[in-house]
């Protein structure tokens, strides 16, 4: 599975499971307007690690946080390189 | 200065220097717009004379900040308690713990009906404006300001401070000017948000105060027309806020984190994205007060803070945690039979484990394991119990697992009875199911392992790692 599409399956599932209304994502739409709060993004990234084996927030040398979805996968992307 | 050693809010508000000129000038900034403080020379937001309040215990549950920012400013020297009552505290507590504070007045924009049970005979409709009104003269009273713990399982406790004890380390730390436009994420009925309200008030600026009905986006964009020059609040506050498109939208001069432990890399990302702004991380606790404010960009704090004799706060290490001595320790937890709040010695033991690294000391978690997740702290003994009322759970262990965004998330291992057939899947899911059903989003384990067997210590208990 791409870097993207285990990003998108997990944010999925986490809206999910919270029982958020997950908005539909374009590489434009806000994280904050994406419909989920904090706990879902800390859920989100915890996963993310132990699939991806990678936490870009905290090793990353980039100095803006992803702000957009697609900012988000970059983010992921970056690192994984 | 005023000649009263413990000038009240008010006077300590109103008399810098020429007040006429400057508190026409100074206000608070709420979603409903802005209250002037110089308005309160002539005014009042409370529907009645401030002298009913007189040698009062007053409860202030208002349904926002402003409301009780304005409360607080009035009652200070008159009543003769304040139980700051902030928001999302359990309904059924409101009557034990009004008990206890001997409540006989509130200030409410709430139905009176609510309060029924308490038996107060003064309410006062709060107000977020300001109606002509004659300020109450006579504010020598020594009013207790009570503050509600948020670390405790069930009913929370109730910690007397006084402005003198709220206020001491606001003459320290610096990055106090008139004018400053200060603001916090946080509510200013807890400590830390408190911390920042009499920053501003006594140090001669404004507040924007944060509204829990607005998002983070529309709270920054807020803050930013409203010029905001020092803001503070939680990592957790700080990393949804830069992920937030309006973060650009404020450019303080100031920015301070406090309230959980501050790690590098949201230092490092504070500074990256305000590189105007001298950051600063700090450590509070209601019983304790502010002990201390780092500068110099780095997580943890100097291993010298520790024992340097002839401060105005006192730290030591004793079993691991961190112990503090000051005049900014609250005085006592209310209510008869409650546990002292300090050491014989004067020390408050904060809880918080700490660890030595070259010349620096950082904070490793909380004793008994107490997970903080993005502020909102959890006990790992009431998820494993709710955990072990599944049948097929032999053994359960919650603990922290350190997270970028909320500091920390809660993860559990468990240990399946050897007759439980179905399968990992199937009792993860049917955990995850009883824990949401018992348990609020944040308490509920972000990620299930099923193991073999847990780690016990030689005593027998579960080995439960520091955070």
């Amino acid at each position: 599975m791409s870097v993207r599409s285990t990003i998108s399956s997990q944010f999925a599932q986490v809206a999910k499971e919270q029982g958020k209304n997950l908005a539909n994502l374009t590489d434009q739409t806000p994280l904050l307007d994406s419909g989920l709060d904090s706990l879902c993004f800390a859920i989100i990234v915890a996963r993310l690690e132990d699939e991806l084996g990678y936490d870009p927030f905290s090793t990353s040398d980039d100095t803006d946080f992803p702000v957009t979805f697609g900012d988000f996968v970059k983010f992921y992307e970056n690192a994984a390189k | 200065m005023p000649q009263n050693d413990h000038p009240s809010l008010w006077e300590a508000i109103s008399a810098g220097g020429d007040a006429s000129r400057e508190l026409p000038q100074r206000w608070l900034n709420d979603v409903a717009g802005r209250v002037i403080l110089g308005g309160l020379a002539g005014g009042s937001s409370l529907g009645q004379p401030q002298r009913r309040f007189a040698g009062r215990s007053v409860l202030i549950a208002t349904s926002d900040q402003l409301r009780a920012a304005l409360a607080l400013i009035e009652l200070d020297g008159v009543a003769r308690r304040m139980v700051l009552y902030p928001p999302g505290v359990p309904t059924e507590y409101l009557a034990p713990l009004a008990r206890i504070a001997e409540i006989d007045a509130i200030v409410s924009d709430r139905p009176p009906a609510e309060f029924g049970d308490i038996g107060a005979d003064i309410f006062a409709t709060a107000n977020a404006a300001v109606a002509p009104a004659a300020p109450e003269q006579n504010r020598d009273r020594k009013t207790e300001w009570i503050l509600l713990t948020s670390g405790t399982t069930g009913i929370p406790k109730l910690v007397v401070h006084s402005l003198a004890s709220l206020a001491g380390a606001t003459k320290h730390g610096g990055a106090i000017g008139n004018r400053a436009v200060w603001s916090t994420f946080y509510d200013i009925r807890r400590y830390g948000g408190l911390q920042i309200f009499l920053r501003a008030m006594l140090g001669g600026g404004s507040i924007v105060l944060s509204n829990a009905a607005e998002s983070t986006a529309d709270f920054l964009s807020r803050a930013g027309a409203a010029g905001v020059t020092h803001i503070s609040g939680t990592p957790s506050h700080w990393r949804r806020a830069l992920m937030s498109p309006q973060a650009h939208r404020i450019a303080p001069q100031y920015a301070r984190l406090s309230g959980e432990i501050a790690d590098q890399p949201i230092l490092d990302h504070l500074q990256a994205f305000f590189p105007q702004a001298s950051v600063a991380h700090a450590f509070a606790s209601t019983e304790a007060g502010v002990a201390f404010d780092v500068t110099d960009g780095r997580a943890g704090f100097p291993a010298d803070y520790i024992g340097r004799p002839g401060l105005p706060v006192e730290l030591k290490i004793e079993d691991g945690s961190l112990r503090i001595r000051s005049n900014r320790v609250a005085t006592r937890y209310l209510g008869a039979g409650s546990a002292p709040l300090a050491e014989a010695d004067g020390f408050v033991d904060t809880g918080d484990m700490l660890e030595q690294r070259g010349d620096r000391y950082f904070f490793v978690g909380r004793r008994g394991g107490i997970i903080n997740v993005g502020g909102q702290k959890v006990h790992p003994e009431e998820v494993e119990a709710v955990i072990n009322h599944h049948p097929g759970v032999q053994s359960s262990l919650v603990r922290a697992r350190k997270n970028p965004i909320t500091g920390a998330i809660v993860v559990a291992d468990i240990v399946p009875k050897p007759e439980f057939s179905a399968g990992p899947e199937i009792l993860k899911r049917e955990i995850l199911d009883i824990c949401r059903e018992a348990l609020p989003a944040h308490k509920v384990p972000a990620v299930i392992r099923v193991v073999a067997s847990l780690d016990v210590t030689a005593a027998g208990k579960l080995h439960r790692a520091r955070a």
